[in-house]
């Protein structure tokens, strides 16, 4: 094509890429074999794999003791992990020592949970707004009344003490997200706020909370609330614990929200006081649900780390989930050396498999919000 | 509105805006001096000047986004001053149209349209919902009520957000250069939408480098430089005789 001017006379043909650009083996030259040391690396890393995965999987299924009614059979077959263990207790790690008849209002109540979540986190679910306040709003005192017992419609009052295993590792984690999601919003619009004084609380105590690890702000909660508080409402032994979840919880997502809100244009601001809009509305229907949706990938990414701390609680003396199971380890009938890494394992396995959801829902966010600005 | 206790502060004005010996600055930099203008009920006016004279700045304080320090500004016989429920009674009288059409995108253009009716002056769904489509009809693009704000174009967002403001039946409307972020084919339908703004009678004050639409619609065109209103005049008068140094090399410049 030397020629200065060129008119087309035929259309040019369109060509399939070649073999090595596409699909699988494309993918594999780029990304496994695209150097001599990526390729050891991961040759090296394959075989390892291959060594150590198959063992693993058979320790806790081929090796593994199915069925037994006392430690027995799990002293024997010490190669494989002892599942007629976590079976046995399987209702003390859900309900602690709730008392047995009063169980359906545990499961009640975890399964009203899940119904609103799963309502809450569709993108597409109808009428979510409603779903927030029955989350937020009535699915609290439900709980309450429900857990607790109520001598008004003759549910026994259950003490807390007795209270313990999964559910309360989910219940602390819930009451951890749901208080502390609308007072980090509030701390962050403190943060910003134009009135000095409730600025600088904001930030004295957001820093504050972030500046501490979290055991010690639960050890502040367990051994201070007392204190403060009068003695008629000294507040209840696992309330405690509750109380320095959420607010350590809420000072980190209000980090997150103020990000948010930096995000969102001035002009929306404008915009809506143009309207005529007063502060409380602009930003309930303008700018927090904008601000909110851009950082939920940063807040399930919170609430995953919220989710694995809550193991802490323990050490405040609270039953939960990783606490029975140290505790159903010691049984004397059980005792054995496969116990306790069955135990971890099937602890292992619960946390992961929560937190995985979460970070996958998360990422599924991201894409679709990445998506949505585009559009 | 405003009731009588406050009669001393807002009387019964013939002008829709009046701004008596307005200052306002940025920190140290004074961006408005001595501003004496009046708007007439019904009138429209065209704020023209260079870039950084202080235009946004000046009608940004009719609906107060901007406080001004020293000076009165009286909108529809109410004063501005630190009272809240004053600056709320003035937006609710006062559209404004920005540069940047600052739709909300996570409504429908619908919503777009309805919330403030719906939320600020209480008005039944279905009242607003009505008052929306017949105004999104006299801008155009009814058919797009459901759609999202990013998936209209320019043109289309900003009629848009010319009916979001008319759906609060304001007495006056302000335009902050509602064309310069606009492709120059999309520019035509909104200044059209305009002109049938300016023609039902609707008080306007908009800042704009489009001097046909000055030439057709404005009754006064207002050159500003440097924070402070040079020449004001007729619009005939203003670009086939102007007075002032300034507004001369001013149109010189753009009218090349
Ligand atoms: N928030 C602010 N803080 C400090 N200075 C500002 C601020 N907003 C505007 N200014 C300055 O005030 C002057 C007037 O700004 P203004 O936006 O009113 O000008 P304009 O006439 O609308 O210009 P343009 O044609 O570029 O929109 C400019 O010099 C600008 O830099
Ligand atoms: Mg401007």
């Amino acid at each position: 094509m030397t020629a200065a001017a060129y008119v087309r006379t035929a259309p040019e043909e369109v060509l399939p890429a070649p073999i090595f650009e596409r699909g699988a083996l494309a993918w594999m030259r780029q990304n496994l074999f695209s150097s001599v040391w990526s390729g050891l690396l991961t040759t090296a890393l394959v075989a390892l794999a291959l060594w150590l995965i198959p063992d693993l999987i058979a320790w806790a299924t081929t090796r593994a003791v199915w069925s037994a009614s006392d430690g027995g059979p799990c002293r024997i077959h010490q190669d494989g992990a002892c599942w007629a263990f976590i079976g046995h207790k399987l209702d003390y790690l859900r309900y602690g020592s709730y008392p047995v008849a009063q169980r359906w209002r545990v499961d009640a109540t975890e399964i009203v949970g899940a119904i609103l979540i799963a309502w809450l986190l569709w993108p597409r679910a109808p009428r979510r707004g409603l779903g927030a306040v029955l989350f937020f709003v009535v699915y609290p005192i439900l709980a309450f009344i429900l857990l607790r017992g109520s001598q008004w419609l003759g549910l026994p009052i259950i003490d807390t003490a007795l209270w313990g295993g999964v559910f309360v590792s989910l219940l602390t984690a819930l009451v951890g997200i749901v208080f502390s999601l609308p007072l980090g919003v509030l701390l962050a619009l403190g943060r910003r706020s134009g009135l000095p004084i409730v600025k600088v609380a904001s930030v004295v105590f957001i820093e504050t909370m972030r500046g501490v690890p979290f055991i010690t702000v639960l050890f502040m909660a367990n051994n201070m609330l007392p204190l403060f508080l009068p003695e008629a409402w000294a507040p209840d032994r696992l309330l405690r614990p509750l109380v320095g979840t959420a607010l350590f919880a809420a000072a980190y997502l209000a980090e997150e929200v103020r990000g948010g809100l930096q995000l969102i244009p001035k002009g929306q601001f404008e915009a809506a006081q143009a309207l005529g809009l007063n502060y409380r509305l602009m930003m309930g229907l303008i700018i927090l649900p904008q601000a909110l949706t851009l950082v939920i990938p940063g807040v399930v990414n919170n609430f995953i780390g919220l989710f694995k701390d809550t193991t802490l609680i323990s050490a405040v003396g609270t039953l939960d989930f990783l606490e029975t199971i140290q505790n159903a380890a010691k049984d004397p009938v059980w005792i054995g050396p496969t116990i306790a890494p069955t135990g971890y394992a099937f602890a292992a396995l619960f946390y992961f498999a929560f937190c995985f959801g979460m970070s996958r829902y998360s990422l599924a966010m991201e894409r679709r919000l990445a998506a949505g600005r585009r559009r | 509105m405003t009731s009588g206790a406050d009669a001393a502060a807002s009387y019964a004005s013939a002008a829709a805006v009046e701004m008596i010996g307005v200052h306002k600055w940025y920190g140290a930099f004074h961006v408005l001096r001595n501003i004496d203008l009046t708007v007439g009920r019904g009138e429209r006016i065209v704020i023209c000047g260079p870039s950084g004279s202080g235009k946004s700045t000046l009608i940004r304080c009719v609906n107060r986004l901007e406080e001004h320090q020293r000076g009165r500004i009286i909108v529809d016989g109410i004063e501005l001053t630190q009272d809240l429920k004053r600056i709320e009674d003035v937006r609710r009288d006062v559209g404004m149209v920005f540069q940047s059409f600052n739709l909300f995108p996570h409504l429908t253009i619908l919503e777009n349209c309805t919330l403030a009716p719906i939320w600020v002056k209480r008005m039944p769904r279905k009242d607003a919902e009505g008052l929306a489509m017949k105004l999104l009809e006299r801008v155009k693009i009814p058919e797009q009520a459901n759609k999202y704000p990013g998936q209209l174009s320019g043109g289309q967002q900003q009629r848009v957000a010319i009916a979001r403001a008319l759906c609060m039946s304001p007495k006056i409307m302000l335009f902050d250069e509602p064309t310069s972020a606009l492709d120059p084919e999309m520019v035509k339908e909104v200044l059209d939408t305009m002109v049938g703004l300016a023609q039902d009678g609707m008080t306007m004050i908009v800042v704009t480098h489009e001097m046909g639409f000055a030439r057709q619609v404005a009754d006064r065109v207002v050159f500003m430089d440097n924070g402070e209103i040079v020449e004001i005049a007729a619009p005939a008068e203003f670009f086939s005789n102007p007075r002032h140094e300034r507004t001369k090399l001013f149109l010189s410049q753009i009218l090349r």
